[in-house]
């Protein structure tokens, strides 16, 4: 039996009202979309889906991941590769990148189930997560959020059974973003929802439906992408679904994640389901795609994970729009972003294990363990007789902290602060942390953000958050 | 080993210090020379050609190197060296002009820090970005790591701090060369805008341009040229780990400050610093570094230093006056020049000649330079024979 063996989310804790223009502070109660601010982007989201996916989970014993975007940074250069690092997974792990379409979350679970189901893997990770970005002002804007779901696929002690999966692909123009442009595009929307996500939806489900040889009443759930609200509820009448049979999209909350966005809804649905419920998950981008799933006992036996449900609880409020503008660089500045030769490549090849997978190393003489590898020892002074060990998973204690007013954000001051990992001490910045809330000896957990541009290039490495 | 070998075996015949400030008409060329010949000119040096054996040169931001002072003053044909360690370089350009006299090499040296930050195009400090992991970062967010610790401990607050700037810009006033000239009052320095907790504007240096110049020489025949020369009682850097990543830093002090003094102290066989020093000169980057090195160099007991604050123990009347000039916070930060031109000020403060901001019978004045993160400290001690 493949299927999902463990599942979870991530979805930034900043809030943006929709419709919130200028300086104002924005009106709290309406509805409201999840966006990443600037130290965040669709690795990061992706690493903190992973991260909470694979809590309690030996990241060596998996042996693939397929991440999954529209928004990855590089054209050319792999993201799960990035992220594998970061995750700390097996060097041999095998590492794929799928993209194009916003359908590429299905995708990717859709290739993660047949490499088990071949055999030629036990355990893959799959992660979608995107960060669109819509022009100011538009009507997507009202509509994309950023967020990340992230599945273990494995036949042991299987959650969701994946037990088929349907797909058609089609050629349309009607919604795309060409190499080098910042936002979405979209034809008109009559056109993108009446001969694209609407029909083609509908025929990969019912193909889907036919395959099996089931009918619509023998899914507990339906998991359904969708462009918008209006069109999610076009497609569910088209169906002849009913109203509980469908999982809430999330409009008003989340907004459209695009390639995560029907993942994260499984997520959803996967936290209410009971043994025996039976999930349709459908996608569209570029044609459609169709999965099947079923929902064992085994579901009663885990945790509650970090889902959607865990994280729509966990809220900042933007400050103004203005903020959003600022944390997604759509603000004009007297100078561009740091730009120059920026960081030496072979620098940070060379501290890749610093700095991806935050390891510090441990003494074997006299057990201090240290941040970052060193070759003499900081406290015993024996000299290349280290451990590699991974403090990224570890809880970290506030030593001190200071908040820096100079260091360019949205919104400063930034919490900086030295933190003590059982004995190493870090010098990082605090995340997620209203400056009046950090104090000496508070706990944190650490999160792979995005540092800095320097060099034009996102550099990435941790930062501390609030321990959960 | 004989710390105290270096007492006493070399003197500052003559001390320069160029107008400190944002000098946008002066190159490096012309603030070092107007520093050098007037050390010369104090130190009755009127060639300079034929009696400089040697040169040690300080600058943390020169892009030329020592070359920059050797061609700025035509001294050819002897060594220039250019030193360089952190915010500490003048007290390292000192130091090896002292330790090279004292080992009998030359008899007569010239010492040059200085610094031309304000060529760079930026106001403050450069922010530094060296690696993945490095945050764009400033020495404000260095520094201020020991505020929240030593104020959870101690219970000092801003106001312990606010009161350090005031007098320092107090003493900026009665400086000739110093670049701040203007008094403030506790809530005006309480007001500045905030650039690092709980450091506002105010709290922070003013980074200038400028540059200081000394002369040192052969105590036997520094005596011979001057009745007054200051005799070297010890100068010392000391290196430290990098705070933030030292396990067993406690961010209440800075172990460098606490190494050096324990040296320099040795070196010129003082016992008791807070009643044998009569003037210093100390590292005020920040006010909180100004606080932390009072109790570092023994000035007073740890946790302590607030109290003193309050009584004026430290201003120009109390019994152990510091920053006379007005410290980095009012005179200036040339970084290179910095520990050059506090030992222009206790020059001028052991030899009489301090003006409005004279201490009276001062005999022991102490210099100190803290850099890095900070992970250096350098401490001179100059007293009269």
């Amino acid at each position: 039996m493949t299927g999902i063996t463990h599942y979870a989310a991530y979805i930034p804790p900043t809030r943006l009202p929709v419709g919130a223009r200028g300086n104002a502070p924005p009106q709290p109660g309406g509805p409201e979309k999840a966006v990443a601010w600037n130290d965040e982007d669709a690795i990061t989201l992706a690493v903190a889906a992973g991260r909470n996916c694979l809590r309690g989970i030996d990241p060596q014993q998996v042996d693939g991941l397929v991440f999954a975007s529209t928004t990855h940074p590089f054209q050319e250069k792999q993201a799960a590769a990035l992220i594998a690092r970061a995750l700390d997974l097996r060097r041999d792990a095998h590492s794929t990148d799928l993209g194009g379409s916003l359908r590429a979350g299905t995708t990717a679970l859709r290739t993660a189930w047949d490499a088990v189901e071949a055999g030629s893997s036990r355990t893959v990770l799959v992660i979608a997560s995107d960060c669109r970005m819509a022009a100011p002002g538009s009507a997507l804007e009202a509509n994309l959020g950023d967020g990340a779901a992230a599945f273990l696929i494995g036949n042991q002690n299987v959650i969701a059974r994946i037990e088929e999966t349907h797909a058609i692909s089609d050629e349309i123009v009607d919604v795309w973003r060409r190499t080098g442009d910042p936002f979405s595009h979209s034809w008109e929307d009559r056109f993108v929802i009446q001969e694209g996500y609407a029909p083609r939806t509908q025929e990969a489900v019912e193909g889907l439906l036919a395959k099996l040889g089931r009918s619509r009443s023998d899914y507990a759930r339906y998991v359904l992408y969708a462009p918008d609200k209006r069109s999610h509820t076009g497609l569910t009448r088209a169906l002849g679904v009913q109203a509980d049979q469908v999982q809430d999209p999330l409009f008003g909350r989340l907004g459209n994640t695009g390639a995560a966005f029907a993942p994260m809804q499984l997520v959803a649905a996967l936290e209410e389901a009971a043994g025996g419920d039976r999930i349709l998950v459908a996608s569209y981008g570029d044609g459609a795609e169709a999965i099947s799933l079923e929902v064992t006992e085994q579901t009663r036996k885990t945790d509650p994970p970090r889902g959607i449900s865990w994280h729509l609880a966990r809220r900042r409020p933007v400050p103004s729009y203005q903020h959003y503008l600022e944390s997604r660089g759509l603000t004009p500045h007297e100078w561009p972003g740091s730009d120059g030769p920026g960081l030496s490549a072979t620098v940070h090849f060379r501290e890749r294990d610093d700095d991806i997978s935050f390891r510090g190393q441990a003494c074997r003489k006299c057990d201090s363990i240290q941040f970052p590898a060193q070759r003499v020892c900081e406290t015993c002074f024996a000299r290349d007789e280290f451990d590699p060990i991974r403090l990224a998973d570890r809880v970290g204690r506030v030593v001190t902290y200071t908040l820096d007013f100079f260091f360019p954000t949205p919104d400063p001051p930034t919490v900086v602060s030295v933190v003590d990992i059982d004995g190493a001490r870090v010098h990082i910045q605090v995340a997620d942390c209203p400056p009046e809330d950090i104090e000496i000896g508070m706990e944190l957990e650490f999160s792979f953000r995005r540092i800095h541009e320097a060099g034009g290039r996102p550099n990435y490495f941790w930062k501390g958050v609030p321990l959960a | 080993m004989a710390k105290e070998s270096i007492r006493d075996k070399t003197a500052i015949v003559g001390v320069g210090c160029c107008k400190f400030g944002e000098n946008w008409d002066q190159s490096p060329a012309d603030m070092i020379v107007d520093a050098a010949y007037e050390a010369y000119a104090d130190a009755g040096i009127e060639k300079p050609q034929e009696e400089i054996e040697a040169v040690f040169t300080g600058s943390l931001y020169t892009t030329v190197g020592p070359h920059e002072c050797s061609d700025a003053l035509k001294l050819f044909g002897i060594p220039v060296t250019g030193v360089s360690n952190y915010c500490a370089t003048g007290t390292e350009a000192l130091r090896c002009a002292v330790m090279s006299v004292a080992a009998g090499l030359y008899d007569t040296v010239l010492v040059v820090g200085y610094d031309k930050p304000k060529d760079r195009g930026v106001s403050g400090p450069s922010v530094m970005l060296d690696g993945v992991r490095s945050l764009p970062r400033t020495p404000a967010g260095w520094f201020s790591l020991c505020a929240a610790t030593y104020f959870k401990k101690y219970g000092a607050g801003r106001e312990d701090l606010a009161r350090i700037a005031v007098k320092n810009h107090h003493n900026g006033t009665l400086a000739p060369n110093s670049f701040l000239k203007r008094e403030i009052t506790l809530d005006e320095a309480l007001g500045g805008r905030m650039i690092s907790w709980p450091f506002g504007l105010y709290d922070c240096a003013a980074q200038t341009d400028g540059a200081a110049a000394a002369v040192v020489m052969r105590a036997d025949l520094a005596r011979a040229r001057r009745d007054d020369a200051v005799l070297v009682k010890g100068v010392t850097i000391q290196s430290g780990p990098n705070p933030q990543k030292d396990p067993s830093n406690d961010f209440l002090s800075w172990k460098p400050t606490a190494w050096a003094a324990e040296e320099v102290y040795a070196m010129a066989g003082i016992s008791d610093p807070s009643s044998q020093i009569d003037v210093a000169q100390l590292h005020d980057c920040f006010t909180l570094t100004e606080l932390l090195s009072y109790e570092d160099l023994g000035f007073c007991p740890k946790g302590s230093a607030p109290d003193h604050i309050r009584s004026g123990r430290f201003e120009l009347s109390g019994d152990l006056p510091v920053n006379t000039d007005g410290g980095l916070k009012a005179f200036g930060h040339p970084t290179g020049a910095t520990g050059v031109r506090m030992i222009y000020e206790n020059v001028l403060q052991l030899q009489g000649r301090a003006g409005d901001r004279q201490i009276p019978d001062a005999a022991l004045a102490l210099s100190h330079n803290i850099g890095g993160h900070p992970t250096v400290c350098g401490i001179a001690i100059l007293g009269l024979p």
